[in-house]
């Protein structure tokens, strides 16, 4: 039941071509450490389904992106993220660009082994256009009302980022929005959790017991890795580091600026990324953002 | 206005704007105010320090709140919790109806179609924005109103919006049996103007000019042609008591930095 893996034997169990979803939302609670260890394999081809952030320009930048499945992808802080615009506008993605309903009713209907589920989100927009295999269905009720077929997003694998979890899988998320994690991990074939915080088996009182969103018969593997959302936000424990994202986001106006991103901060090991953006001391007090 | 008010001696374009913004959430009843950006929250803001309490409102991130709170950093303040909204909520709150949007697209067309996608061609784009986020949902759910601060041929083009995000009032782009009854889209607020939907078929009319404004001069920054309304107002100038709540809503000023050089709001030729 010890469930505990290193973020490279993670990726170890990923291969080429594999459809895999991301958890988190634009700079919010991303499983960095474990996509830091992705950027430094061979693998390619992947699809990648994220409501996203960092994590998505970095793999596009790293050319390991075939087809991203997306509502937005986006820094917060800075709105434009400079590694997938360059990769948009280059036209080197295939995209399935979803409203970010869809996207979850997408997630929701895998979770369920349903097909698709029904929903209006997309009509009268050019999601619908831009995604020739998108289909409609007809209400088989006295209303007749079409609406979208939202078809399942079914991924292969999932990749979370926890505040706290345990060998056995059960996690928590303590920051205020839990996102829409649980519904990656349903969605998910495997699901592995990146975590700040590791404990051998919770015994928790009620009160932090309901910050547990999925259970662990979800959970296939878990990394101890703290810090291990950096440069992402992972309330209540550190915000994101805004200096690290303007220096990311300037790297890709520079001449071989990714490779140079790479050089620094990608092609080490994950203890000595930790050290050079300035460790524990100066990572626990990175400040919450505030909206 | 309920109180008995002046006009302000002295205001920003901007303060003007968020005064106009406010009023898009004026008698819409128990729905979620959702202001994106400083404009339209100042405004939702205003709306419910004034004219109208009952909206609800959250902390732009997961907790909702009775008093909305200032921008940016807080010192002392503590935002006083009344509820919770995670971004889950939110979604069911917009599938259900029972909010009204105020965003800033990139592209917005004569049928109020939006776009915050991209700018060029779908395949290889001149310009990659955001994405559509939740545009779809939000359109086609719940009442949206849009702000642009700066009204030009670029963000009201003249033919459909390059990736048509937001749905709006094209009749041709529903399929037969979908429901588009519930696009409601309300007022645009602009740098020059007030524009509302409600020419014949939803057609987008300016109904207030801001101080200074020729309608000529809007219609110049617009790529299709626009309507007016028969008795075309100068937008409203911010009242003491409105100016008062904005400066306490925006200790840092962040409305000084919505509109190049932050310009007055009478425009003097």
């Amino acid at each position: 039941m010890n469930k505990e893996l290193s973020a490279k034997d993670v990726v170890a169990r990923l291969r080429d071509g594999m459809t895999i979803g991301i958890g988190g939302w634009g700079p919010r609670r991303k499983p960095m450490a474990i996509v830091r260890e992705l950027l430094r394999s061979d693998l390619k081809d992947l699809t990648i389904v994220s409501y996203g952030g960092p994590e998505v320009g970095m793999l596009c930048a790293a050319g390991k992106v075939r087809k991203l499945i997306f509502g937005f992808v986006t820094l917060d802080a800075i709105p434009l993220e400079p590694y997938f615009r360059k990769a948009r506008e280059a036209g080197e993605l295939q995209v399935m660009e979803l409203d970010e309903g869809m996207f979850e009713w997408g997630l929701r209907a895998a979770g369920m082994r349903m097909s698709f589920l029904p929903t209006r989100c997309g009509l009268g927009t050019d999601v619908l256009d831009r995604n020739p295999d998108l289909r409609t269905v007809r209400s088989p009720y006295d209303d007749g009302e079409v609406y979208v077929a939202m078809p399942a997003l079914n991924l292969d694998v999932a990749l979370i980022h926890v505040n706290e979890s345990d060998r056995l899988g059960n996690t928590l998320v303590k920051g205020g929005d839990p996102l829409f994690d649980h519904l990656f991990a349903r969605a998910a074939k495997e699901c592995y959790v990146s975590t700040e915080v590791l404990h051998d088996c919770f015994g928790l009182v009620p009160e932090m017991a309901r910050l547990n969103f999925f259970e662990r018969y979800l959970v296939t593997g878990v990394v101890h890795a703290p810090y291990g959302a950096h440069p992402t936000y992972s309330g209540p424990d550190y915000g994101w580091d805004l200096e690290h994202l303007k220096r990311y986001c300037a790297s890709a106006t520079q001449e071989d600026g990714w490779q140079g991103y790479v050089d620094e901060f990608i092609a080490c090991s994950e203890a000595e990324y930790l050290n050079k953006v300035g460790g524990a001391e100066r990572l626990s007090k990175l400040p919450l953002p505030i909206f | 206005m309920t109180q008995a008010s002046t006009a302000a001696a002295g205001y920003s374009l901007a303060e003007l704007l968020i005064v106009a913004a406010s009023e898009a959430w004026r008698g819409n009843g128990e729905i979620l105010a959702s202001g994106i950006g400083v404009v339209p929250r100042l405004g939702a803001s205003l709306a419910k320090l004034t004219h109208s309490p009952e909206l609800l409102m959250t902390d732009s991130e997961c907790f909702l709140v009775e008093e909305p709170i200032p921008l940016g950093p807080r010192g002392d303040y503590q935002p006083k919790y009344s509820g919770y909204m995670s971004f889950d909520r939110v979604f069911e709150c917009v599938w259900g109806g029972r909010r009204h949007a105020m965003i800033g697209p990139t592209q917005i067309d004569r049928y109020g179609q939006t776009n915050l996608s991209l700018v060029g061609d779908y395949d290889k784009p001149k310009t990659a924005v955001l994405g559509v986020r939740g545009l779809p949902g939000n359109s086609i759910n719940h009442a949206n109103s849009l702000f642009v601060p700066n009204h030009s041929v670029r963000v009201f083009v003249g033919a459909e919006v390059d990736m048509v995000s937001g749905a709006g009032y094209n009749p041709e782009r529903w399929p037969e049996g979908a429901r588009n009854d519930f696009v409601d889209l309300r007022l645009i607020i602009t740098d020059l103007c007030v524009m509302d939907f409600g020419g014949p078929n939803h057609g987008i009319r300016v109904v207030s000019l801001h101080p200074g404004v020729t309608f000529e001069q809007v219609q110049s920054a617009t790529g299709f042609s626009l309507l007016k309304v028969d008795d075309l107002l100068t937008t409203p100038a911010p009242t003491e008591e409105q100016l008062e709540v904005i400066r306490r809503l925006d200790p840092h000023n962040l409305r000084a930095s919505v509109i190049k050089n932050n310009p007055p709001g009478v425009r003097t030729a």
